[in-house]
């Protein structure tokens, strides 16, 4: 595990990229293949399911450290990280292990069906055996949450040096439901695969948002543009009678979406294709709202009155691949008018296509972007009609123009220490609004500040507490932020009855008082304007 | 225990109303005995102060060279309106005590800030044992267990040397009273130059005479040359991070000196490219140490993490209460932060 903690270490004490990638590289020269695979497979997301409960940490971690579980818990709540509380409490040591990353992530599998006692032996004696460092990285591997400061476009920047590979291969590659015990360095990125796996997405092409006015991107005639969905960017591949659906996560969710394997609704034609496009909820020609899809995105099993209560179509946009040709190089109007015809043939219920937007000039663009609410849309796409598909997100050919977001101006109430770069620090907050004589909580917003107002607001958190319930503090009513969003819905889950959509800080309102700040009635009036 | 206890909390600071004195009040008061020379110990205003020699020049050249300030040794025995009182050696900075007040065999203990490594600059902890001590708590959580100092100092002439064949300067942010001397003593000075911040460089000119080692180092100033920094250590206080004064220094890699730097979320908050886990307060492990060596009945907390560590030495069995003071110990972030509610 040395070589890994130190690639950790390194990519910890650094936030230049170009040193990321250099340590990356380094560590794919000297570790060993079977490690090289498992820290590519975590540093992408994927984890072995947890052998031991985070409860049994936190026991097991303050009677070896020999302090009381509630001295354990309130420290905790300082450092703000299970992994590193726990290798910061015990006694410190040095690395006396030559286990390596795969070894100890084998050790850990084996674990999971034995009996807790030999699980508390087990993880005491790791713990024991490596140095500070080596606990923390082992902690992150038993609790999963594996997050490093390394991008998929890092890594897939540093395999491609160390393997002296094009990038979009190895991104290709790296796709997919490979299992780390499943496969091997070799054969996940070296071999070429005679048997091209089926279900092998492509990497998703991503726009960043307008940075400059619409007119400064040229001739409105070299642009194609068309609504922003809002619901779940997905690829749909069939290929060979088989077929695939990709989140933009990388999960595969065939199963969570019947409708597209269901022979009523998609007869699967004798093409092979790998569509682009949104995943939506969908009825009647119009969209619904984004909170309907939520309610199916963490089932693995899906009943017929989910079905029914929320069905989704995929919006179609794109068209990478046609019976086996990679058409991903070709100009996006080619793409484009193959797309319209493929998803005329299919002529499916469940696959819609999303329409381009005809305009003629900027000025009437812009009218349609601030109107895009009312066709159920988040803003525009603009897409510049010779380009290519590309991998990641990248600038100048399609931007995404979304519509400038809904605002409210919100009490904080609560506020809690955060996690991570932010432990030890207040950082998320509960908003409420009036209702009477009454404040309400509405949401919660944890990002939007810069880390000088954070600080700010800690201090304010700190002289003004009411009342401390673990980790959360109840405080003075007095400070009034405005809080930004993307969409409104009613919601029974809420005491307010409303869910909002990705809300964030947009700035500290020092110029209102508490009673200045919105009621409950104003967030029901938005919810009225939005659904007409 | 009769009558008002030998030291008392009020709105001035610790008082002792037996020998009518002040120990580090955070107000004007008549007279000040104080433990150390940090800015939240030794204020400015009081008629007299009190101080063991060590603390003299720092405390002259902060407060004014005109404060009226009578200085003694450590383990010095005075009487002050028939109180006993002596400073020991605290281990925290130069000059540091902790304060032993003695009234009828009953014995009080106010230890400023400390810890029990021994530095090589300030002069070595010397348990004291007490009735009741008055103790410190910046760090009284068990994730804090400094790692051996060597194993440090180490790391950080390696990152200087590092840097230097990289061509570029290693800014240590460290305390310029404390801290910023301990560097010194430990650094390797054949990788490079040492430069300082101008607070650094003012505190170790006042600390020279007194102390055994070479605090010597280039002042950063307008006329300093870039290319003089490339293999440059630069040691600043915190408060220059980020600030326009260091930008004119780079390239640099950006380093930090505090006992912070043991939670990772400090340091990746603070942006640096390396934290060094340095401070000059007690450890988790020392901290009970201290308290099992002066052998108290009663505790009192004042700064730090004083609900969670008063709440475990009373499961340890001792008499703890914590009481609110302007104390701040080593600060998380650069700026001073309010006392909690």
């Amino acid at each position: 595990m040395r070589y890994f903690t130190h690639l950790f270490l390194t990519i910890d004490q650094t936030n230049s990229t170009l040193k990321k990638v250099e340590a990356f590289v380094r560590f794919l020269d000297e570790a060993p293949d079977n490690d090289k695979l498992w820290a590519v497979a975590l540093l992408a997301g994927k984890r072995p399911k947890r052998s031991v409960r985070t409860n049994q940490l936190r026991e097991w971690a303050a009677e070896l450290a020999g302090i009381p579980l509630w001295l354990f818990e309130d420290s905790y709540h300082v450092v703000g990280d299970l992994a590193e509380t726990i290798a910061s409490v015990l006694p410190a040591d040095e690395s006396q292990s030559d286990r390596s990353l795969a070894e100890w992530m084998t050790y850990l599998k084996e674990l999971k069906d034995q009996p807790d006692e030999e699980k508390k032996i087990a993880i005491s004696e790791a713990w024991l055996s490596l140095s500070k460092h080596e606990r923390f990285v082992f902690n992150k591997l038993l609790t999963g949450g594996f997050r490093m400061g390394v991008s998929q476009k890092l890594m897939v920047r540093a395999l491609s040096k160390h393997l002296n590979e094009d990038e979009n291969m190895v991104a290709h590659r790296l796709m997919g439901n490979w299992k780390p015990e499943e496969t091997s360095f070799k054969k996940l990125l070296v071999e070429k695969d005679a048997e091209e796996d089926l279900s092998k997405p492509y990497p998703f092409y991503l726009a960043y948002q307008l940075d400059k006015e619409a007119e400064e991107l040229g001739n409105t005639t070299d642009w194609n543009a068309e609504y922003k969905w809002d619901g779940i960017r997905g690829q749909l591949i069939h290929r060979k009678g088989t077929l695939h659906l990709w989140s933009r996560g990388e999960e595969l969710i065939t199963e969570r979406f019947p409708e597209f394997t269901d022979k009523n609704s998609l007869k699967i034609a004798e093409q092979d294709f790998v569509l682009d496009g949104e995943i939506l909820p969908f009825r009647d020609g119009e969209p619904l709202p984004f909170q309907v899809l939520q309610t199916r995105i963490g089932r693995k099993k899906v009943g017929k009155k989910t079905l029914e209560k929320a069905p989704v179509i995929l919006m179609a946009y794109d068209l990478l691949e046609l019976n086996g040709k990679d058409l991903r190089h070709t100009p996006f109007s080619e793409r484009r008018a193959k797309l319209e015809k493929l998803v005329n043939e299919l002529n499916s219920p469940v696959i819609q296509l999303s329409k381009l937007i005809e305009f003629d000039s900027w000025k009437k663009l812009q009218e349609l972007q601030e109107n895009a609410r009312e066709v159920k849309a988040e803003g525009i796409m603009l897409k510049q009609k010779r380009s290519p598909y590309l991998v990641g997100r990248k600038k100048g050919d399609w931007w995404k123009w979304k519509v400038d977001p809904l605002l409210i101006d919100g009490v904080m109430i609560y506020a809690m220490r955060g996690h991570g770069r932010r432990a030890n620090l207040y950082s998320d907050y509960t908003f409420a609004v009036w209702k009477g004589n009454e404040l309400i909580p509405f949401t919660k917003a944890y990002s939007g500040l810069t880390d000088k107002e954070m600080r700010e607001v800690d201090r304010f958190v700190k002289q003004n507490t009411i009342e401390r319930f673990g980790p959360v503090r109840s405080v003075e009513p007095e400070m009034v932020f405005e809080i930004a969003f993307e969409g409104i819905a009613r919601s029974s889950r809420h005491k307010s009855g409303v869910a909002l959509r990705f809300p964030r800080i947009s700035r500290i309102r020092y110029d209102k008082k508490p009673a200045e700040a919105n009621k409950l009635e104003d967030l029901e009036d938005l919810i009225e304007m939005i659904e007409g | 225990m009769t009558g008002l206890p030998l030291l008392t909390f009020n709105d001035n600071g610790i008082y002792c109303p037996k020998g009518d004195f002040y120990i580090d009040p955070w107000r004007p008061v008549k007279k000040a005995l104080i433990t150390h020379a940090h800015a939240d110990h030794a204020r400015f205003g009081s008629d007299h102060y009190l101080a063991n020699k060590g603390s003299e020049a720092i405390m002259r050249y902060r407060l004014g060279d005109d404060i009226k300030l009578e200085t003694v040794e450590y383990n010095e025995k005075l009487s002050i309106n028939g109180v006993k009182v002596s400073f020991h050696p605290a281990g925290h900075i130069i000059g540091s005590a902790q304060i032993r007040v003695e009234y009828k065999g009953e014995i009080w203990l106010v230890t400023g800030d400390y810890k029990l490594t021994d530095d090589g600059v300030a002069e070595a902890f010397e348990p004291v044992k007490c009735n009741t001590m008055i103790t410190e708590c910046t760090f009284g959580l068990p994730v804090f267990n400094w790692p051996d100092q060597e194993s440090v100092f180490d790391a950080i002439n390696q990152w200087w040397q590092n840097n230097a064949r990289e061509g570029k300067a290693s800014l240590l942010m460290a305390y310029s009273l404390g801290k910023a001397q301990r560097i010194f003593r430990h650094i390797n000075r054949d990788i490079g130059p040492v430069y300082t911040h101008g607070a650094i460089f003012n505190s170790n000119e006042i600390l020279q005479p007194q102390t055994s080692f070479d605090l010597s180092s280039q002042r950063i100033t307008s006329e300093t040359k870039k290319a003089e920094l490339k293999n440059a250590l630069i040691i600043a206080p915190p408060s220059a991070i980020n600030s326009s004064w260091s930008k004119k220094l780079k390239p640099y890699s950006l380093g930090i000196a505090s006992g912070w730097m043991a939670l990772r979320g400090a340091r990746r908050r603070r942006a640096a490219d390396r934290g060094f886990i340095l401070s000059d307060h007690a450890d988790w492990k020392e901290l009970n140490e201290a308290i099992q060596l002066s052998q108290p009945e009663n505790i009192i907390t004042t700064h730090g993490y004083t609900d969670i560590f008063t709440k475990w030495l009373n499961d340890q069995g001792y008499n703890a209460v914590q009481e609110k003071t302007l104390y701040t110990g080593e600060m998380v972030d650069e700026k001073e932060e309010g006392g909690e509610k």
